[in-house]
């Protein structure tokens, strides 16, 4: 089955290049536009991975990992943070939070899907 | 524009956070501790730097990274918020803009101007500045490679897996790496009883064997890795080695900035603007207002179909008429309806224009030392926006009027017991068919005396002669009319109060200006919803069909030919004691074609301008949807767009501010001949 | 607007060598424009005259219902007016213009067929001896029947800006 992956970010051009990027690799992506877009949408469906931007209007990116880790349901969903540069001390809040993995923007598509494939498997 | 080009999405994306940003930090100039707005300002800038970034913008990443590393550093409260800050900033977005729209070069001398002010900004009041803006990326110390392989022992830590990290996965990259023996270590399982299932307590030592680099391994432990337990050590000399090494995080997904490096898979940055100077317009149009657009399609489709059926059936003929003219009617409503959806869909808030002027007042306030409040209403209130563009001209010139002329000095103000802080209030509302726009300062209001000297000395009125108060006031907006004493920098422009009324003219509305001595000025422009559709006279001249809108026409007179004769050489009408200048528009268009023997005068006006235009005939009131000239016409200023008629031909639309302004010059030709 | 002088239009001949054009006459000359950019050939539509505009777009159509002006080039290349025959077409090409991108009907006395040209057999307008204005002329194309012009349309319609204030804002006739 296609593996469905949800992207959290503000900005429209990134979920664009993320969506293109995802389903061009052959993933069903859903997109949200802030953290609690978001929530809403992983309430709605469990989904195989959740990609999500720290910074974000509304609901940042670190609130929404550590609501989501409060859900059961959500237990074990792999969820992967952007960060623009290697800030550590950021870094260690989102794993503390429950990510599971993160991506250092600027990216390339490739180190997108190869992220994914990591954390899904397939 | 593709919606499948993010880059272009960008474009939109970066031009909605700039202004962001500079709403943010125009309100940080008030409030200079709220949280809030430092934390909004921050977000736009993290933002404008990383999707820039993405999308091969490179200039603009690395020049919005030294702001944002400033600004994090009054995020972080080791940098007070500061009104030089806020104005450095401020350029700084400005230079962000046009690092986005240009192609980058010939921009660096600024740029570097503008990180230097921001380095004193910082410097000033915090001490030390942030030097490391640009964290070396830490290296890895085990870039070696083991001949024979690799022994490893990893225990993850107990929320991993509920943390979205699957240790199997880890085992099977482990696996594509080489050939692997794994033995899984269960002592540190806890009794069932204390068992949570979704914590893991396994450990598992690893045999991998192989010509297989350390970073390899690390990769594949990267995101675990920090709270992990990890021991790798060579397999060959794993005897020898004494305690095994614990290992330091290592990013392996971090990419260079540069776009050298990765320019191959990215889109660049001017890609679609060689063909495209400007990015095209967009608007964002509710859902259910083009619902209801599909909605009237369809309906058009079937009753298309309906019409179909017609032309080719076999009814009877009374029978088909009957159809026929249901069907008419029936199109005639959905037109109808089309065109007022599709009206609504080009309306859009004027939220949009009053934002741009917070910015030029505060830049105003820091030109001219005053302290300037702006306030706005009824921002809901929604306009075409062909007009929100056309409008935003003149509405600078009022408001830089009001601020440099209107609004007295903090000391002045304070002196004449009025609140040091001058204001600017901009309101709009709707009203009919027309939208209301007010600007309105509490400033000393217009010097009666002044007008009236200037007036008198440009012959606009006689010495010692009575003028309505209200006629007085309209003075300023007559050409080369300027009333300020000092001519400042700003509003000193040679832009006159004259081309703003001819503008919103232009735009078939009306400025009306009020004002009382020491409590200030109101200045009120009328303008039409839309420029979309209107009502006009359709007339002939010679072999042409020109629409002249309905709302300028006062009256339409007969002109025989006796009095075109007497006329002749004075081109004057008399009407109701006054003299009124007409046009032959047959000479002014150059038909070649003789007049016809009942020619027309319809008598146009803006504001209290008349002038009579001398057309051949007039044919009659026509709902008029004005489409634009082509940009290669855009010269030819006494149409102001042209018009489809029923027949399919086009008709031209004139330009009634231009109309009268000919006539007013021919006036004053003749008065100075004699 | 008229600060943005054009530079010289590149012909974007493919790697072979090659460009797919649009052949038409005016008068006795045969001319080419690029297939890329015609959207459409028409037979004559009833043309409204602007007063004031440039003899060269001196006039508009409702062309699928936007107004788009009709380019008479013959003016451009120093060719007396023409009566339409049964041949003459609107061709609307799609271009750059002035910054914009802009729908032109061009008059032709003549469509012929769409046509190969070779850069082998193309060169620059000569510096002399050529009746017309350098500018508007991008290359020179040689074939067996002849020769095939390809004019310069930003350069034409760019000469045009600015010169063509409106005639009608002064009056010459108003005594």
């Amino acid at each position: 089955m296609t593996a469905s992956i949800l992207t959290v970010d503000d900005s429209p051009s990134l979920r664009m290049a993320i969506r293109i990027a995802l389903t061009g690799a052959g993933y069903d992506v859903t997109e949200a536009g802030d953290g609690v877009e978001g929530l809403a949408a992983a309430a709605a469906k469990r989904f195989d991975l959740i990609i999500t931007d720290l910074n974000m209007p509304n609901m940042d990116g670190l609130t929404m990992i550590r609501e989501l880790r409060q859900a059961p349901e959500q237990a074990g969903v792999p969820i992967i943070f952007l960060t623009t540069e290697s800030d550590d001390a950021m870094k260690q809040q989102a794993k503390a939070a429950g990510a599971t993995g993160w991506l250092v923007k600027p990216f390339v598509p490739e180190q997108l899907i190869k992220v994914s494939r990591k954390v899904l498997g397939r | 524009m593709s919606t499948q080009d993010p880059v272009a999405a960008f474009r939109v994306e970066a031009g909605e956070l700039l202004d962001q940003i500079e709403h943010g930090l125009l309100d940080l100039g008030h409030r200079l501790d709220d949280r809030a707005l430092i934390d909004e300002v921050f977000r736009g800038l993290h933002t404008l730097k990383g999707s820039g970034a993405m999308f091969g913008f490179d200039a603009l990443a690395e020049f919005t990274h030294h702001c944002e590393t400033a600004f994090d550093r009054v995020r972080k409260g080791l940098a007070p918020a500061t009104q030089e800050l806020v104005a450095v900033i401020l350029s700084a977005r400005d230079h962000m803009r046009a690092l986005l729209e240009g192609d980058g070069t010939g921009l660096e001398a600024t740029g570097a101007a503008i990180l230097e002010q921001l380095q004193a900004a910082i410097d000033g009041c915090a001490g030390e500045a942030s030097g490391s803006s640009a964290s070396p990326v830490p290296t890895s110390p085990a870039g070696q490679a083991a001949r024979g392989g690799w022994r490893l022992f990893f225990r993850l830590p107990a929320d991993a897996m509920a943390n979205g990290t699957n240790p199997l996965m880890l085992l099977d990259e482990l696996r594509e790496l080489g050939d692997c023996r794994i033995v899984a270590r269960t002592d540190t399982v806890p009794p069932l009883a204390d068992l949570v299932p979704t914590e893991c307590h396994i450990g598992w030592d690893v045999e991998l064997r192989g010509d297989i680099s350390r970073d390899d391994i690390d990769d594949v432990f990267i995101f675990v890795m920090d709270d992990m337990e990890l021991t790798i050590e060579p397999l060959g000399d794993a005897i020898a080695q004494a305690p095994p090494e614990t290992i330091e995080e290592v990013p392996v997904v971090e990419v260079p900035a540069t776009a050298q490096d990765v320019s191959v898979n990215r889109v660049p940055a001017n890609a679609g603007a060689k063909t495209n100077a400007t990015p095209g317009e967009s608007v964002r149009v509710p859902a259910e207002r083009l619902d209801e657009l599909m909605d009237r399609v369809g309906e058009l489709v079937i009753v298309q179909s309906r019409l179909s059926q017609l032309a080719s059936g076999h009814g009877s003929a009374v029978g088909n008429e009957l159809a026929l003219r249901s069907i008419s009617e029936e199109i005639e409503r959905l037109a109808g309806e089309l065109r007022d959806t599709m009206m609504v869909l080009r309306m859009v808030p004027v939220a949009s224009l009053f934002s741009r002027f917070r910015r030029l007042v505060h830049d105003l306030a820091r030109e001219t030392g005053k302290t300037i409040e702006l306030s706005t209403e009824g921002e809901t209130t929604e306009v075409d926006k062909t007009m929100i563009e056309r409008l935003a001209d003149p509405m600078v010139h009022l408001i830089r009027n009001a601020c440099d002329h209107g609004l007295e000095t903090p000391e002045d103000r304070l002196a004449t017991g009025k609140a040091a802080a001058g204001q600017v209030h901009l309101s709009a509302h709707q009203a009919g068919g027309e939208v209301l726009i007010t600007i309105r300062d509490d400033g000393r209001g217009i010097d009666r005396a002044r007008v009236r000297a200037k007036a008198e000395s440009q012959g606009l009125i006689q010495p010692g002669q009575q003028v309505s108060d209200h006629d007085l006031l309209q003075m300023i907006f007559h050409p080369g009319f300027s009333t300020a004493a000092q001519v400042t920098n700003l509003s000193g422009r040679g832009v006159g109060m004259d081309v703003v009324k001819r503008t919103i003219e232009s735009l078939r509305g009306a400025i009306d200006i009020t004002s009382v001595p020491g409590e200030g000025s109101t200045v009120v422009l009328r303008i039409p919803l839309t420029l979309a559709i209107i009502d006009g006279l359709l007339v002939r001249v010679g072999e042409g069909r020109y629409v002249i809108p309905l709302g300028a026409v006062e009256e339409c007179l007969e002109l025989s030919l006796e009095e075109d004769l007497r006329s002749r050489g004075r081109s004057f009408i008399t009407l109701r004691d006054r003299l009124v200048p007409f046009l032959r528009l047959r000479e002014i268009f150059d038909t070649g074609t003789r007049p016809d023997p009942h020619q027309k005068i319809v008598v146009i006006a803006t504001g209290s301008e008349r002038v009579g235009l001398v057309v051949d005939q007039i044919i009659g009131s026509h709902q008029t949807v004005i489409k634009s000239m082509s940009p290669l016409h855009r010269d030819v200023a006494t149409f102001a767009g042209a018009t489809i008629l029923g027949d399919g031909g086009v008709a031209l639309i004139l330009d009634v501010a231009q109309l009268v302004m000919l006539g007013q010059n021919q006036e004053e030709r003749l008065r100075a001949a004699g | 607007m008229s600060d943005l002088i054009p530079e010289k239009t590149a012909t974007q001949w493919d790697a072979a060598g090659n460009l797919e054009v649009l052949t038409f006459n005016l008068g006795e000359e045969t001319f080419a424009l690029e297939a890329t950019l015609v959207r459409e050939i028409l037979d004559l539509l009833p043309e409204t005259r602007v007063p004031g505009a440039a003899p060269l777009l001196g006039s508009v159509v409702n062309f699928r219902g936007k107004i788009i002006p009709i380019a008479d080039l013959r003016l451009a290349f120093a060719m007396p007016a023409a009566e339409a025959t049964v041949d003459s077409r609107i061709v609307v090409i799609e271009t750059e213009a002035e910054g914009e991108t802009v729908q032109i009907g061009i008059r032709t006395d003549k469509v012929h067929e769409v046509a190969t040209l070779q850069r082998a057999a193309s060169e620059e307008p000569p510096a002399v001896g050529m009746r017309w204005r350098r500018d508007f002329v991008r290359e020179l194309v040689r074939r067996q029947d002849g020769v095939v012009v390809l004019p310069d349309l930003a350069a034409i319609f760019h000469s045009l800006v600015g010169s063509a204030d409106s005639a009608a804002a002064q009056p010459s006739t108003l005594h």
